[in-house]
């Protein structure tokens, strides 16, 4: 607990090929995963794309079918949960409605056969790092959503896990509450130096929350990485589109080895950029990659990419704008222009530019497009 | 809504001789169990508690009693037990052949008890098992079972099976998980399923009345054969009895649920 913080006292996690087939439905397919000691690693993705199968299955409450995995150094391949020593927290809590809550926490501890005196003392640390120290004789039934999922924290951490696993913890929660419990989540990984896995399909959450972010997607992980890294340099189309919001072009692309031209709707914008691997490649653009200016306002910059469309929507953010623009294709471009550039209003003709080094190449998974919408 | 008066009127009295109808029958015996002579006769003639006493002294009646609570308490007990396996096993089987067995341990209830009865009688004549306690409670026991079926499957139909993962997780393995958490959370299922097993048990005539010979009789059977063979008020005064002990129970069983689901 808070006194005896150190560094590195988590457990590393080593997910080798892991296999788990359902009949004919692959949830896993070929999954490997390096998580480091003490390391915060959010598993990202939509319903269905395999990080809650992962999670059971480090956990123990699913065997796997193929591959091996490790826990602290050694395969947990065989062993059942109960014997894993991991903390679990879940979406709906899961706290014994039947137990106050200095009972529910004291749980893991009396299988333990920790004396009681040190029962007791340890019982109060954990609900003092989740601030439920004046809760201790409550039910659960008598705690709001937040306040039960805090107990439930404290119960998983007790025992002195050398991992936790929190399956998607802030997901039945308002706004408010899990922007603020996030920043909690986030203190007590720092305090307890645990190796931290964190199931979520909420990118800005992981976004807060990480060291580093897998990303999953039908079974797979895509990419693993930074926040900065996954915004920065997506590896597929699917990254690209799950982390941040992005504009994706499509067009004519020609390569001569060096730099690639994309000719869209009749318009051709340059890149110094191969083309990635073979077959027809989209163009991505991050919003705050593209800038807006008035259509026939003269040459402006030369060296910029542009292409001319139509206003079609402009929000104010506060910190800048945000434009969507129609283009002459018909797909609409996302820009970001920061506080104090000109403003444009909906329906004027404007174009879109942006250098072509501020382009990501990627290759067309189309598919991808099917599991997000 | 407001209800016009003349309407609020006619419902009472719709209600007062539904609940009339309903009860007068059981509590005509209270008035008959004090009567001074020895009959059925209604209304009543004089006031004497002889009948009472009667219950307590007379061998026959007092014995009967002690016999229908042993076989009873056993009953709810074995079937408590067996049931809420049952119940536990039913629920976690994943095949579909669980809705079939399902069906199968319902059957006593649905069978007609006359059918059931002849079944038992058959099979205890060979197996030396007519008016023998284990008889009465083995054969009993079936017939209670489903009542435990039925009350344990409601509650762990409610029971939320992610704490048992929670458990497993926190290092309780199948059996303290069992113990710890699922036990407690569906034992107002068992508790209610105790309950009616004991009721069924307790008055069940049609099989008891194939089974029993003259050295165990239960008290329906004793009933049975006391009215039929001559009008003795015992009858009314044991019904008395009754009457108050399981409303007794009953209410008492309601009160404690309703507080405990308040907390």
């Amino acid at each position: 607990m808070a006194e005896n913080k150190q560094v590195g006292r988590g457990a590393a996690i080593d997910i080798r090929s892991v296999s788990k087939v359902y009949g004919n439905f692959t949830a896993l397919d070929n999954v490997s995963l390096g998580i480091r000691p003490g390391e915060f690693m959010t598993l990202l993705g939509p319903s269905g794309s395999g990080k809650t199968t992962t999670l059971n299955v480090v956990a123990g409450f699913t065997e796997i079918t193929g591959g091996n995995l490790e826990v602290g150094g050694s395969s947990v391949v065989g062993i059942p949960a109960h014997k894993r020593n991991i903390g679990v927290v879940f979406q709906h809590y899961a706290l014994f409605p039947h137990m106050t809550v200095g009972r529910n926490v004291a749980y893991p501890l009396a299988l333990r056969k920790v004396p009681s005196a040190e029962r007791e003392k340890r019982v109060k640390q954990a609900l003092e790092m989740v601030k439920m120290s004046d809760f201790a004789h409550r039910y659960p039934s008598e705690l709001s959503g937040g306040q039960q999922q805090r107990v439930a924290l404290a119960r998983a951490i007790v025992f002195d896990p050398p991992l936790l696993l929190m399956d998607e913890p802030l997901g039945a929660l308002d706004k408010k509450l899990r922007e603020w419990l996030q920043l909690e989540i986030k203190r007590i990984h720092r305090e307890l130096g645990t190796t931290f896995v964190y199931v979520t399909h909420d990118q800005e959450e992981a976004l807060v929350l990480s060291d580093r972010i897998a990303v999953f997607n039908r079974g797979r992980i895509e990419q693993v990485g930074t926040g900065r890294e996954l915004y920065d340099e997506p590896q597929t189309l699917f990254v690209a589109r799950f982390i941040g919001d992005s504009t994706v072009l499509r067009g004519q692309a020609n390569s001569d080895g060096t730099s690639t031209a994309i000719s869209i709707a009749g318009e051709t914008v340059t890149m110094d950029k191969r083309l990635p691997g073979n077959g027809a490649p989209v163009l991505l653009l991050r919003p705050e990659k593209l800038a807006l200016r008035r259509r026939g306002n003269g040459q402006g910059e030369s060296g910029l990419n542009r292409l001319s469309g139509t206003v079609t929507e402009a929000i104010y953010l506060g910190s800048g704008s945000k434009y969507e623009v129609r283009l002459k294709d018909g797909s609409t471009a996302i820009v970001r222009s920061p506080l104090g550039e000109q403003s444009f209003d909906i329906g004027e003709a404007v174009e879109v530019t942006f250098a072509g080094a501020d382009a990501k190449l990627l290759a067309d998974d189309s598919t991808a497009d099917q599991t997000l919408t | 809504m407001q209800m016009r008066p003349m309407t609020r009127v006619l419902l009472g009295l719709a209600c007062l001789l539904v609940a009339v109808w309903l009860v007068a029958p059981t509590l005509v015996v209270v008035p008959m169990s004090f009567n001074e002579n020895k009959s059925l006769a209604f209304p009543p003639q004089g006031f004497s508690t002889q009948w009472y006493a009667n219950f307590v002294n007379n061998p026959d009646w007092s014995s009967s009693f002690i016999n229908s609570l042993k076989v009873a308490v056993l009953v709810a007990i074995l079937a408590a037990i067996v049931g809420t396996l049952a119940a536990f096993g039913l629920d976690r089987m994943k095949s579909r052949a669980s809705g079939l067995l399902r069906m199968v341990l319902l059957t006593p209830m649905v069978v007609p008890g006359v059918v059931l009865a002849i079944g038992i009688y058959a099979v205890y004549l060979d197996m030396r098992l007519v008016g023998t306690l284990p008889g009465f409670v083995l054969a009993h026991t079936m017939l209670a079972i489903p009542f435990v079926l039925i009350a344990v499957t409601a509650s762990l139909e409610v029971f939320d099976k992610r704490l048992e993962l929670a458990a497993t997780s926190l290092g309780a393995g199948r059996l303290t998980t069992f113990r710890t958490v699922t036990l407690p959370l569906i034992l107002p299922g068992i508790l209610s399923g105790l309950l009616f097993a004991f009721v069924t048990s307790f008055d069940e005539i049609i099989v008891s009345l194939f089974i029993t010979n003259p050295y165990l009789r239960t008290l329906p059977v004793q009933i049975y054969t006391s009215i039929t063979r001559d009008a003795d008020p015992t009858v009314a005064a044991v019904g008395t009895i009754l009457l108050f002990t399981t409303t007794i129970v009953i209410g008492g069983g309601l009160l404690l649920f309703a507080r405990e689901r308040r907390t």
